[in-house]
């Protein structure tokens, strides 16, 4: 089942750059999507209009139609408070708030007015053991979130999104600035998460995006070159810029 | 040769280095001979009386209590007004302001605000909250044009504080379903908090300190009573400071630096308390 899909995408911003060209891309439920290729691709673009975080910049035109569940959510009658709790997103940088690890946890829903101390805690617990962390944090969770490490941070941030019970999980190079072990930690995290969400990754490094990928979809310079499923895609690329990315030939 | 060239500049480094701390210590002079000067002149006046009790025989004897507590009201009323309006003031200009002509407009309307003489300010409240809103010479009408005073101040160091919390928490609470007030109350603000109070305190301190602005507006020569509502004129430490040390005859030397000690007393308090906010805020600072 597609979660969503895409329809012409194109994104320009002010600067003249042109982001995104024509997107055209359904993004099945319950599978790990990855989006790849070079910097500068449109990779984060995409990620950021999933959600409308695009909104907070100055972007000249955006066109087409993005469908979540059959719905367009660049209509602008779009609520977009409630898309982005539908939509959750993990950032490159693991930004955690200047609060407790509970409170990190909780904010998400408090924000949505839920105050129900139960609800919190449930939330606190689901939200972390599914970010495989809660055996490290349990018992000091009043802790200030800055003290954790840095893959301890970045396995928060995706509890907290994770605690707000989203339906896609957008996650934009999560592992970028973590150790292997780390690493190792969030890409077994995602295994056990696509089987209740829609999770889609822009991972770090192609060797990441052949691991953790059941579909990809590669960029270049703004424009879909290719889509497939994972395996068929790294092993048998149809396009030839493709493959050469793949083998290394250019980055 | 090339050794020597090396002592030389040794020598030079070290020659700088003194030379700049020698400068750096001479700064400190002169708030230190202020300081013992007024201590050693004043301190022989200062009793319980002196803060408590009215002035008697034309201020030549008794207390100062009603300029003591003039400069409170006026300090009072000042941040009643230049408080929520500086910092709404900011939070717009921060966090909600798109760059273009008209915040341009404010933003060098604020910056020559700041560098208005204060008894142009004092000329101003006399004709727009004096005369022409027929406050008179009131607590009112002084609280107001010190708050136009002050507003620059507390606008520049509330928006600095603000805009000093990294953009990720704004991004972090909105992608999490945060709306844009949202995220100012439970985030921005908070962390902006310590930053905000700072500038607010130097500022109510400048407005406390001032004479010119007061002068036409509503500060009084001598009252018999303490002012009992905001329509009434008051004493204030720095203009009974001027009328003592100006105005009346006769006046015993230890009253009139009596007065400037308990002036610098109250001024420092408040720049005492700002510097505490502040350093207690960044030993608590995690990011």
């Amino acid at each position: 089942m597609d979660k969503i899909v895409i329809e012409h995408l194109s994104l320009k911003y002010p600067t003249g750059t042109e982001s995104l060209r024509d997107i055209n891309l359904k993004i099945p439920a319950n599978a790990i999507t990855v989006l790849f290729g070079p910097a500068g691709g449109g990779k984060s673009s995409l990620l950021r209009c999933l959600n409308r975080l695009n909104d907070l910049v100055e972007i000249q035109t955006l066109s087409g139609t993005i469908f979540l569940d059959g719905e367009n959510i660049l209509d602008p009658k779009t609520d977009v408070i409630a898309l982005r709790r539908r939509v959750g997103m993990v950032f490159a940088r693991p930004v955690v708030l200047p609060m407790s690890i509970r409170q990190n946890l909780t904010y998400g829903l408090e924000l949505a007015n839920e105050k129900r101390r139960s609800r919190l805690d449930e939330a606190v617990e689901r939200g972390l053991k599914l970010a495989a962390l809660w055996d490290e944090v349990r018992d000091r969770l009043e802790d200030p979130a800055i003290a954790l490490s840095g893959g301890q941070q970045q396995r928060l941030c995706l509890a907290r999104v994770l605690a707000n019970q989203p339906e896609v999980i957008l996650l934009d190079e999560p592992t970028s600035g973590l150790d292997p072990i780390s690493t190792g930690k969030v890409e077994a995290a995602l295994q056990e998460l696509k089987k209740e969400y829609t999770v889609i990754l822009v991972p770090h490094s192609v060797q990441q995006a052949a691991r953790t990928a059941d579909y990809a979809a590669f960029f270049l310079q703004g424009e879909l070159v290719e889509y497939a499923e994972g395996k068929e895609l790294f092993t048998h690329p149809n396009v030839k810029r493709t493959e050469d990315y793949i083998e290394g030939r250019f980055g | 040769m090339k050794r020597r060239f090396a002592v030389d500049r040794f020598l030079i480094q070290r020659l700088g280095i003194s030379l700049i701390s020698l400068v750096a210590l001479l700064t400190v002079v002169p708030i230190l001979a202020v300081f013992a000067y007024i201590i050693g002149k004043g301190a022989p006046a200062f009793s319980w009386q002196f803060l408590t009790a009215m002035p008697r025989d034309g201020m030549r004897a008794g207390g100062i209590l009603p300029a003591i507590i003039g400069t409170f009201y006026l300090t009072l009323g000042t941040a009643v007004f230049s408080v929520p309006l500086g910092i709404a003031a900011a939070i717009y200009l921060s966090e909600y302001a798109r760059e273009n002509w008209l915040t341009r407009l404010i933003r060098i309307a604020i910056i020559n605000l700041a560098g208005i003489p204060s008894v142009v300010y004092g000329l101003f409240g006399l004709g727009l909250f004096v005369l022409f809103l027929k406050f008179g010479t009131s607590i009112l009408s002084a609280s107001l044009t010190l708050s136009i005073m002050t507003l620059p101040v507390i606008i520049s160091a509330a928006e600095e504080a603000l805009r000093a919390v990294p953009q990720s928490f704004r991004t972090v609470s909105i992608s999490l379903g945060g709306t844009n007030w949202q995220t100012i109350r439970k985030i921005i603000l908070p962390e902006a908090l310590p930053g905000i109070i700072t500038g607010v305190i130097l500022g109510l301190e400048r407005a406390a300190g001032e004479t010119a602005p007061i002068l036409f507006t509503g500060a009084a020569f001598f009252l018999p009573h303490l002012p009992n509502s905001p329509f009434d004129a008051t004493m204030a430490l720095p203009y009974h400071l001027f009328v003592i040390s100006t105005q009346v005859p006769g006046m015993p030397i230890q009253i009139q630096y009596g007065t400037a000690l308990v002036l610098i007393i109250f001024v420092l308090g408040m720049n005492l308390t700002a510097t505490i906010i502040r350093s207690r805020a960044r030993a608590k600072r995690q990011w």
